[in-house]
């Protein structure tokens, strides 16, 4: 029988000719990132587990992206804290305030997680890594201090759910929309412990910077990773940065544990609203909800193909009076990309702000926190109660055509209205 | 491993990580400063709940969402003893096994408690017993090396003991 691109990536790592899903295998890790929240944490137990030297510092990268430039002393003081531990534990791959962005962002665009690697992050949304065909896992603090000392962790061989997305998505519909709908049919936790791969016609159309929504939002519904299998779009990817990567994908026998498809035209624009991923919706269907606030960034969605998308829709309009619009690049390299292709002009005479790539508003830690009561329309991939700031505030997710078209209105507004 | 003896509060499904403890509070680097918080944006009256009920029971998915490790500290800190759940999210559970607090799936934990239940949960003999109902649940049995940790009582004293993995 064949195997999944995960397991075979699991087996490599644990030196087995195979693995069957539910075996436990003990496998060595290609790179662990780490960032300033739960950073300081790891490091902490690394110290308490009695180890002095992190296994190899080549492959290991620490990246501010959660609350940056810090907004108050404790923050601060967290990356100072990181900082040293990168400096004694001669960390080169660190990507401090204005050389990175967000983590996830940085991993693939930078080359760090690689066809076939395991790449571990103390950050649930490390599975994003999967869109170019690692293995990609978020763990907690505790884990992360474990691969410092060891460069090795347990885990359970997965079974895979194989989604398939047929046809072609158009915009203004974009991946996003796409993984909403899958997100709503599969449930919260529909995928709990497994893994996904996407695969189909739809897929192999969509550049690294689409996929990343996909493989992204995996863990929303409770999976532990998201996969693609490398491509010529993958290949690429890597050549535009003289990097070279081996050939690993799925057997044509390999056995899935179900396969869903999608047909990618019958995908309109979706939305989850308030207070769960799971409660997808056709943005029709939420049409008219004012918001307050419209939220473009985060590592499901702060990429050059969202900004374009949004500043297409923006370009010569105004954003309505009573709403704020926050766009936050993913990286410092999509920030210059915007600049140098004029995007970041039209988003700010539309009247957004344009802050510097963070976390920040997507979880409620700074550079956009929500008032008892406000709403916003957001790119980013969570909408629990409280999850950008006041308890009483709500958070819609959709696509950036979504919220740019809502940031217009003033009201949640499908996007094909701005769209010519 | 001890018998754990206590009586339940309950939680439904989907419990996530940003209701056990909001992103605002992860800037602390002092974890036990955290308990004040715990819960807050769930349920304000969470706190008063605990002081009576140190064993949650939960459905589905429980501490779905980010990996914060700030939320089975929070919760241990806070005095809770074990969480029986339906299942739990990936994450939390390796967190949660890594730090010592007993996360245990029973897949008919919803249904046999209400809050307030005397609950006694022996890992030993993969049982929860609820003394108010006079019933029994089963929890799912453990894999290696995840019983080994839970018996060293964390990951720390887990590696600190074998030196390796």
């Amino acid at each position: 029988v064949g195997m999944t691109l995960g397991e075979k990536i699991l087996a490599t790592a644990s030196s087995r000719s195979s693995v069957l899903p539910g075996e436990i295998v003990t496998c060595d890790i290609d790179l662990l990132m780490l960032h300033e929240i739960t950073g300081p944490l790891a490091v902490q137990v690394f110290e308490e587990m009695g180890f002095k030297k992190v296994w190899r510092s080549e492959k290991v990268a620490v990246i501010f992206d959660h609350n940056i430039p810090p907004s108050d002393v404790n923050s601060a003081q967290q990356m100072k804290f990181m900082r040293s531990f990168v400096q004694k534990q001669r960390i080169e791959r660190f990507y401090d305030i204005g050389r990175g962005g967000i983590a996830h962002q940085i991993l693939v665009q930078e080359g760090l997680a690689k066809p076939g690697s395991i790449v571990v992050g103390a950050d649930s949304h490390t599975c994003t890594a999967g869109a170019v065909g690692a293995l990609a896992v978020g763990v907690g603090s505790t884990e992360a201090a474990a691969i410092l000392g060891t460069g090795k962790m347990w885990f359970k061989v997965p079974s895979t759910i194989r989604i398939e997305v047929t046809g072609e998505v158009k915009e203004p519909i974009t991946s996003k929309d796409v993984i909403l709908e899958v997100i709503g049919r599969i449930g919260a936790s529909g995928a709990l412990y497994k893994a996904v791969e996407f695969s189909g016609e739809a897929v192999s159309k969509m550049s690294i910077g689409a996929r990343m929504p996909l493989t992204n939002m995996a863990v929303e519904m409770g999976a532990k990773t998201g996969l693609i299998e490398p491509d010529e779009v993958t290949y690429k990817h890597f050549q535009s940065l003289n990097e070279s990567v081996e050939v690993v994908t799925s057997d044509r026998d390999a056995a899935y544990e179900q396969t869903l498809s999608f047909n990618s035209s019958e995908i309109g624009p979706k939305i989850a609203v308030p207070f769960a991923v799971g409660k997808v919706t056709n943005v029709k269907d939420a049409e008219g909800q004012r918001i307050d606030q419209a939220f473009l960034g985060s590592c499901a969605n702060g990429r050059i193909e969202d900004l374009r998308i949004a500043a297409r829709i923006l370009e010569g309009r105004k954003i309505h009076s009573r709403v704020r619009l926050l766009v936050n690049p993913a990286s410092m390299k999509v920030y210059k990309q915007a600049v140098q292709e004029r995007l970041i002009e039209k988003l700010v005479d539309s009247g957004a702000a344009v802050c510097c790539p963070t976390c920040g508003p997507c979880l409620g830690m700074s550079q956009g926190v929500l008032a008892a009561n406000e709403v916003c329309i957001s790119t980013s991939n969570r909408n629990f109660v409280g999850r950008m700031g006041d308890r009483s505030s709500k958070v819609y997710l959709a696509s950036p055509a979504t919220v740019a078209a809502s940031a217009l209105a003033g009201e949640i507004t499908d996007p094909r209205r701005f769209w010519n | 491993l001890n018998a754990i003896v206590g009586t339940v509060l309950k939680l439904g499904d989907d419990i996530d990580t940003d209701a056990i403890i909001a992103a605002r509070y992860l800037t602390s680097m002092d974890t036990s400063s955290l308990t004040e918080h715990v819960m807050e944006n769930f349920d304000p009256t969470f706190k008063m709940r605990l002081k009576e009920n140190k064993i949650i029971v939960a459905g589905r998915n429980f501490g779905c969402g980010s990996s914060r490790e700030h939320a089975p500290l929070v919760l241990k800190a806070a005095g809770v003893q074990a969480i029986v759940a339906e299942n739990f999210a990936r994450i939390f559970f390796r967190n949660s096994i890594n730090i010592g607090l007993p996360a245990l799936e029973a897949p008919n934990a919803s249904s046999s408690f209400n809050e307030g239940d005397r609950v006694r949960i022996e890992i030993d003999r993969l049982e929860v017993r609820n003394l108010t109902k006079g019933i029994c649940i089963g929890i799912r049995e453990f894999s290696e090396p995840v019983l080994s940790i839970l018996r060293a009582g964390g990951l720390v004293r887990y590696l600190k003991a074998k030196g390796k993995w």
